[in-house]
């Protein structure tokens, strides 16, 4: 009977990880989509505690688990509530690095079992056939579990560095070639442990664990700190194939079905997200940026002149326009000026000005950043327009508002083929009437390259601290 | 060839489950607006901390003797439960966001 529970619980399980992952794809029942699974984890991880059984044996060592429960409870809740908004992504990371690291952690505990009672001797004299003995298969899967945990762990924790910037981006000549070096001795000495099962099988496995975290590391080490939410994706996947791995050596059900579902999913969204860049995957993982910027430089900056508008001219304009548009960017969200914007956007409708805002899908550091950003200042969400929806009312427009936004506005992107942003869909801010662009200063945005709307004759630059511009902007409105 | 048939014939149960996951995964994911790729990904990174329930077990068959095991399983569940937990709490935050405003 006890048995049969535990199926339950698993079948629910993957049943809540199923439902809440669709759930999740809807802004309407997101939050309770992710409810629904945690509730499907809470039923399957209590289940394993208390119903499971091997061999007539259940699980002992309760001391042990309910306190490590607890510790990492209270650890997970406490760095999960306390970080800020814009440091969301990099909790995301080092929780997957978390969850990689214990796959991994998982097959070294298994494998030393397997050990125990092997001996190379009887093994080499019964032939080498690879699938008939269950150790080969078991030994393949926790091999896997073990390198891309590892990989995963090591890549997660090196794209926190990065995310918090503790860490920069490195990259040296040849290092794809020994990357790829690395991965196959690695895979080669795995497939040699399960072929020839050597003496010195220990110290090839920790070798395998050494060579595994070294590739997470170089995998990204290379990579700029824009493309991280690529890369966290990817990895994101790979430790749900890690579980996965779980699933098989233990056929359990449940950490199959999730581990698969995030490994699939996972991956689809990854490429979803390269969509949104208009940048292959490949060209994401081989650090494009720094490739490309040779090149932004030997085209040059054509640059020009600008223009400068005055506070009081910014707010005269606003004011007296039909619509206003704002393009918030990067620099918005470092001036946390999100609830200045959202009164500005107030004061200008009670003047009657039609005021939306454009949300380019990669503005600020990760998908969706503006949009939590502004949600957070009471920014009622049917005024975040789509890029698509966006660009159809620009040309209606009398002015636009950028805040510190900038490669997500550069013409370059659909003009300049040496341009390494060059095929990024944009927002087509110049059809609108007026542009005015607010900046600390002109210094180039995260691609590092020349903006070429900052110089077109129907933009004009505001520039300062996003802040404390609206805050004057704001003030002149309301004196009008 | 023939080793690899009866493998699969073994497991047939498991490759239903990872073909049939593979394609809900993926329908899942075939419609997602572009601001909800973030926690959505969060989500999904919660989820594969199913794995704490492979780590509960190593550690629930550790014999009593047997340190290391003891020590590492105890590890491993610590960070199975960083995972699920601040996976959940994380994507909860990202979403709590998306109130709809009276």
């Amino acid at each position: 009977m006890e048995l049969n529970l535990l199926v339950f619980c698993y079948l629910l399980g993957s049943v809540t990880f199923i439902v809440g992952l669709k759930m999740l794809s809807n802004p309407v029942s997101a939050r309770n989509g992710n409810l629904v699974a945690a509730a499907g984890m809470f039923v399957a991880i209590l289940g394993t505690i208390f119903l499971y059984e091997d061999e007539g044996k259940k699980l002992g060592n309760y001391g042990w688990i309910f306190s490590a429960l607890v510790i990492g409870t209270v650890i997970g809740t406490l760095m999960a509530k306390r970080v800020k908004m814009t440091a969301m992504p990099e909790m995301v990371s080092l929780f997957n690095g978390m969850g990689g690291a214990c796959a991994a952690l998982i097959s070294v505990i298994e494998f030393r079992h397997l050990m125990h009672g092997y001996d190379p001797a009887t093994y080499a004299s019964n032939g080498y056939s690879f699938f008939s003995s269950l150790d080969g298969t078991t030994m393949l899967i926790i091999f896997l579990g073990l390198i891309i945990g590892s990989v995963s762990f090591s890549g997660s924790m090196i794209a926190w560095g990065k995310l918090n910037g503790k860490i920069k981006d490195f990259a040296f000549k040849g290092q794809h070639i020994i990357n790829l070096v690395i991965l196959l001795l690695n895979v080669a000495i795995a497939a040699f442990i399960i072929i020839a099962r050597p003496e010195e099988t220990p110290l090839f496995f920790y070798a395998i664990i050494l060579l595994s975290i070294l590739y997470g590391v170089f995998f990204v080490l290379p990579i700029g700190g824009a493309d991280m939410p690529v890369v966290i994706s990817l990895l994101n996947s790979f430790t749900g194939v890690a579980a996965a791995c779980g699933g098989f050596l233990y056929d359990n059900k449940v950490m199959l079905t999730g581990g698969i579902l995030v490994g699939a999913a996972g991956t689809l969204l990854t490429m979803l997200m390269c969509k949104a860049m208009n940048r292959s995957l490949s060209n994401v993982l081989i650090g494009s940026f720094g490739g490309g910027n040779a090149a932004a430089g030997a085209a040059g900056p054509q640059g020009g002149t600008y223009k400068e508008i005055s506070l009081s001219d910014a707010a005269v304009v606003m004011s007296y326009a039909n619509k206003v548009m704002i393009v918030p960017g990067y620099g918005l969200a470092v001036a946390q000026a999100q609830h200045i914007c959202h009164e500005l956007e107030k004061t200008l409708e009670a003047k009657g000005v039609e005021v939306k805002y454009a949300i380019h899908p990669v503005a600020g550091r990760m998908p969706g950043h503006m949009n939590v950003l502004l949600a957070e200042a009471d920014v009622s969400y049917e005024k975040l327009l789509e890029m698509e929806l966006a660009n159809e009312e620009f040309k209606s427009t009398d002015v636009v508002l950028i805040l510190g936004a900038n490669d997500v506005v550069n013409p370059a992107a659909k003009s300049d083929p040496s341009s390494p942003i060059y095929g990024m869909p944009i927002l087509e801010v110049e059809q609108a009437k007026h542009v005015i662009v607010n900046k600390r200063s002109m210094k180039p945005g995260y691609a590092g390259i020349e903006n070429q709307l900052f110089f077109q004759p129907k933009t004009s630059m505001l520039f300062g601290d996003a802040k404390k511009a609206l805050q004057d902007l704001l003030a002149e409105v309301r004196s009008i | 060839m023939n080793q690899i048939l009866n493998w699969i014939a073994a497991h047939q149960e498991m490759a239903y489950i990872v073909i049939l996951m593979i394609f809900v995964g993926i329908e899942i994911i075939g419609k997602v607006p572009s601001v909800l790729h973030t926690p959505l990904m969060s989500g999904a990174n919660a989820i594969h901390g199913v794995v704490i329930i492979g780590a509960i077990i190593v550690m629930g068959q550790a014999e009593e003797g047997n340190a290391i095991a003891l020590v590492l399983g105890f590890l491993a569940v610590i960070l199975g439960t960083l995972n699920v937990v601040g996976g959940f709490v994380v994507t909860d935050r990202m979403l709590e966001m998306f109130k709809k405003k009276k």
